[in-house]
């Protein structure tokens, strides 16, 4: 057995998002926040499973998304390896991006708009921008 | 070519004293190999009998039922049964249970599975003494350490807590997983089953209403919501109106207008309970669940 994978995936049944969605999205948010990194071997199908209770093809569908996009890579008879980083460099405190985004949100705050309203003014930008897109 | 792991044409099965009733009536489906498929329907519905004639404990009053590509009696090293009572040797102890288990399937026997599943089982206590919880961990480590291509599980999880239940549920995918066995699990719960099941069939009332890949018989369904109005040219499966606003599920013949109504898939849930709402509403088998075609492998 190899040393194990370097990531847990926790289902929410209620959370309305589909399952194999759950998995692809936890891989990213963990590539994002570093905690996976390239050369790191996702838990196999059947640790999934296993820890889960959720149907094997569910995890499988996941593992083929992220190949899709790039970010993992199947390696016969090995496991499922992670290939590059996510976003990375445009989160961190000083990268220029952010900067931009924080600068807007004050303007917005001193333009008399709530928290609320700002949230929901970027989350209308953000779906129009990234509208067609694929989910994920 | 996928095989299949049952295969139902024309199935009927009438009780003998039951005012001559058929318990399940003219039921034909196909359930391929490889799939986790969840056997629903409400209480009286016919899944237990479909499963007995499944496991050939019953015999057909009409119509045939093919297993792993025979008769159910010439597959039966190859299946695993676990009926809702659960029929264990109450005189037996736990560790003579397995041992049994060892003797009578020697070609196929998976001493590790059925010791991880009996878990912390005393070994040396009595099949009788046990609680019902731990008989049905008990007949599921027979089952699986059986090795099974076919497994036919009948309530498998009623008696469990929900700590053994997610971790039996656990257990069974992860041989899914690993041998692609293929599992059938009757519930009238269907949470118990979401998520662990990609492949569904619905009993009511001795028919098959639904089967196929829990997927695309969700995707052939919307969710209609908006003003009261005829929703020709789509089926409709079930509609309720509450003041203005009618909300409307329906199979769909070609693209919904979406001026009109608010079109969102349905959850499952949803789609079960609309149509035990609506029995009249007509039976949909995907390409996959139809006996006698052959589906080539995806």
């Amino acid at each position: 057995m190899a040393e194990s994978a370097a990531v847990e995936y926790r289902i929410d049944r209620r959370s309305g998002v589909a399952t194999y969605l759950q998995i692809v999205q936890q891989t990213k948010q963990a590539l994002r926040l570093g905690l996976l990194e390239p050369g790191d071997r996702l838990p196999t199908a059947r640790e999934v499973v296993e820890a889960t209770a959720i149907n094997p093809n569910t995890v499988l569908k996941a593992y083929r998304e992220l190949e899709r996009e790039g970010l993992v890579e199947a390696r016969r008879g090995l496991g499922t390896f992670v290939t590059r980083t996510l976003g990375g460099a445009a989160a961190a405190d000083d990268a220029p991006l952010r900067a931009e985004l924080a600068d807007w949100a004050r303007r917005a705050r001193a333009a008399g708009l709530e928290k609320d309203d700002v949230s929901a003014l970027f989350t209308a930008v953000l779906d129009k921008t990234f509208e067609g897109d694929q989910a994920g | 070519m996928t095989g299949a792991a049952i295969e139902a044409t024309g199935l009927g099965m009438k009780y003998r004293g039951r005012d001559g009733g058929w318990a399940l009536r003219d039921c034909s489906f196909r359930l391929p190999a490889g799939r986790v498929c969840a056997l629903v329907g409400p209480n009286g519905a016919g899944k237990s009998t479909l499963l007995a004639l499944a496991a050939g404990f019953l015999r057909p009053a009409e119509g045939t039922v093919q297993v792993l590509g025979g008769a159910p009696g010439e597959a039966r090293a190859k299946m695993a049964f676990v009926a809702q009572d659960k029929p264990l040797y109450p005189q037996l102890t736990v560790a003579a249970t397995l041992w049994a288990g060892a003797e009578l399937n020697p070609a196929t026997w998976d001493q590790d599975t059925a010791e991880r599943i009996a878990g912390e089982l005393p070994r040396d206590a009595g099949v009788r003494s046990l609680s019902g919880g731990q008989r049905t961990r008990l007949a599921l480590a027979l089952a699986l350490g059986k090795r099974p291509e076919l497994l036919l599980l009948d309530e498998p999880m009623a008696d469990l807590d929900p700590l053994a239940r997610h971790q039996l549920m656990g257990a069974l995918m992860a041989e899914a997983a690993e041998h692609s066995t293929t599992i059938v699990m009757s519930s009238h719960i269907l949470t118990e089953l979401e998520g662990a099941c990609d492949y569904l069939l619905l009993v009511d009332g001795g028919r098959v209403r639904l089967g196929g890949e829990t997927d695309d018989l969700l995707a052939a369904h919307t969710l209609l919501t908006g003003p009261v109005r005829d929703t020709d040219p789509h089926t409709v499966v079930e509609s309720r109106t509450a003041g203005r606003l009618q909300t409307t599920l329906v199979r769909r013949q070609g693209p919904v207008d979406t001026t009109v109504w608010e079109a969102t898939e349905p959850s499952l849930e949803e789609l079960l309970l609309a149509h035990l709402r609506s029995p009249e509403a007509p039976a949909l088998l995907t390409p996959s669940a139809e006996a006698g075609k052959e589906v080539a492998a995806v």
